[in-house]
């Protein structure tokens, strides 16, 4: 596993940082220093919410190498409520079915871990379902 | 620019090729294209592959390939851009020869797939999607699909049994092509019954793995002096580039590369999507046939499975597509699925395609798609009278 590359990530992994354009203030994440709404140059942190809701969903059974351990999981693109889509796992569903524009946020898991000698664990984010407000 | 005509095809069937290794299989379709052009050698080869590192241990497959055809000193390199990488080699091969650069040019489509455990060719096909925020997270390529599919049939209203359309008729098809991986044909209940792989896609929306080689010959079409009645020619070419994150797309559900490449090929040839007469699409997913006929004129946004339903994609239809099997049936051995495209259409052209004959097709269009949309390249090719 190439341990520079997920290092390099720490920031969006663990903080949802992207970057916020100067010129259009459009949102961005990930982080691409190009606006994709005004091609601007684009290199101002952001920092998400963690909130938004999912756009569509899917139930993986049989995890890719790496995700052998998690399957089966449901993995989502998340709609932030600050306008992108992210491409994340969603957890703590504890049976509860997942429906598209359910609300959800993002918390700190451990994502994928290394068989390899080096035994590295990669955390970063996943999404779980927001709770119902207390009356 | 010249005119550029594909005067020989070649191909072999995709399958799991135990006795037969890259090489053999790239060498039987280069010296099929050549016998069916009447040439001994050309000026240059391109080969489109995109797994051969991780799955054959072996890059370099200009040269490689050129050695073992006995074109050892000829110019020859190998392109990639995922499942796209077949018609990209096309594109460049077109684009040498139009341009003056290269006399005459031999394309090869070739991935062996099948020498490499399921898990490992799983992994190597995840490299088309981006690894830092798609791959790093769990998504397969089959997730990635169905996280489209799940959206458009909300948002459109459609139910999975819909999509079946697609896969029976890639498959009718399929049974008619002696190169098809699957020649059993498909019925609606079997699309149905089909096992889920990750919901809503199940088996029979996807396209199988294979081993298998195409390729194909191009010359000017001013170095012909014979009689043109019944030759084949480009007459256009697109390729266009999205992102390669569904996710960082302005809408996922709409293929814009494949309308970008596609506006560029129809705009070449002069002519709209009213004059296409059949449509190699590239049907990895009975959800992909459906974006790029809406990417492409053929249907409104989200109508593209009434198309299927109203049974205008067969060979009598409207706008005949997977008219040798598509990806579904004939297989996706992915480098090699744009030039299988690219021979299927030239076999349709010519009047060859024995049991799925589009009747006097005259214009022949494929679409290849590489990623989940993210590098798509688009041919027309026309018969001349
Ligand atoms: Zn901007």
């Amino acid at each position: 596993m190439e341990i520079p590359r997920h290092w390099r990530l720490k920031q969006q992994r663990y903080a949802l940082v992207g970057e916020v354009c100067p010129h259009c203030e459009g949102k961005i994440f990930p982080p691409r220093d190009v606006c994709p709404h005004c091609s601007g140059e684009a290199k101002t942190p952001y920092a998400f919410s963690g909130r938004g809701e999912v756009y569509s969903y899917t139930r993986i059974s049989d995890g890719p190498a790496g995700f052998e351990e998690s399957a089966p999981y449901t993995i989502a693109l998340v709609k932030l409520e600050e306008g992108p889509l992210v491409t994340a796992q969603l957890t703590d569903l504890g049976g509860q079915p997942v429906d598209i524009g359910m609300p959800v946020e993002m918390v700190t898991r451990r994502i994928r871990s290394d068989g390899d000698e080096r035994g590295m664990i990669v955390y970063g984010y996943k999404f779980r379902p927001v709770m119902a407000a207390q009356a | 620019m010249r005119e550029v005509a594909v005067i020989g095809i070649g191909q072999t069937k995709v399958d799991e090729h135990w006795d037969k290794s890259l090489r053999e299989l790239a060498g039987e379709a280069v010296f099929a294209a050549l016998a069916d052009a009447g040439r001994e050698s050309v000026s240059a080869m391109y080969v489109g592959n995109m797994l051969s590192g991780p799955a054959n241990k072996q890059q370099h497959l200009g040269a490689f390939i050129a050695d073992w055809v006995g074109m050892r000193y000829t110019e020859s390199m190998r392109i990639e851009s995922a499942c796209s990488s077949g018609s990209a080699a096309f594109r460049t091969g077109l684009m040498a020869v139009a341009s003056g650069a290269v006399d005459s040019a031999v394309v090869v489509g070739v991935e062996k797939m099948i020498d490499s455990p399921g898990d490992e060719v799983t992994a190597a096909l995840a490299t088309a999607a981006d690894a830092d925020w798609e791959v790093d997270q769990g998504v397969s390529f089959v997730a990635l699909n169905a996280l489209i599919m799940r959206r458009y049939i909300l948002e459109y209203g459609w139910k999975h049994a819909d999509f079946g359309a697609f896969s029976v008729n890639a498959h009718t098809n399929g049974k008619q092509n002696p190169y098809a991986r699957f020649q059993e044909g498909l019925t609606v209940e079997g699309y149905a019954k089909a096992g889920m792989i990750a919901d809503p896609i199940n088996l029979m929306d996807a396209s199988p793995m294979g081993d298998g080689a195409a390729a194909a010959v191009m010359v000017p079409l001013d170095s012909l002096n014979k009689n043109r009645n019944g030759l084949i020619t480009v007459v256009g070419s697109g390729s266009a580039t999205d992102s390669l994150a569904v996710h960082s797309r302005t809408d996922p559900l709409w293929l814009t590369a494949a309308e970008k490449s596609v506006k560029m090929a129809y705009a070449q040839a002069g002519i709209g999507p009213e004059q296409i007469d059949l449509f190699e699409a590239h049907d990895a997913f009975t959800i992909m046939a459906a974006l790029s006929l809406e990417a492409c004129g053929f249907a409104e946004r989200g109508r593209a499975p009434q198309l299927a339903l109203d049974g205008e994609i067969t060979p009598k239809g409207r706008i005949p597509i997977a008219t040798r099997g598509g990806l579904k049936a004939r297989g996706h051995p992915v480098g090699a699925t744009g030039m299988y495209q690219i021979v299927e259409v030239v076999q349709q052209l010519r009047g060859e395609a024995h049991g799925s004959q589009v009747e006097n097709a005259q214009y022949g269009m494929a679409q290849n798609i590489g990623g989940s949309g993210s590098n798509i390249v688009t041919h027309i090719l026309k018969r001349l009278n």
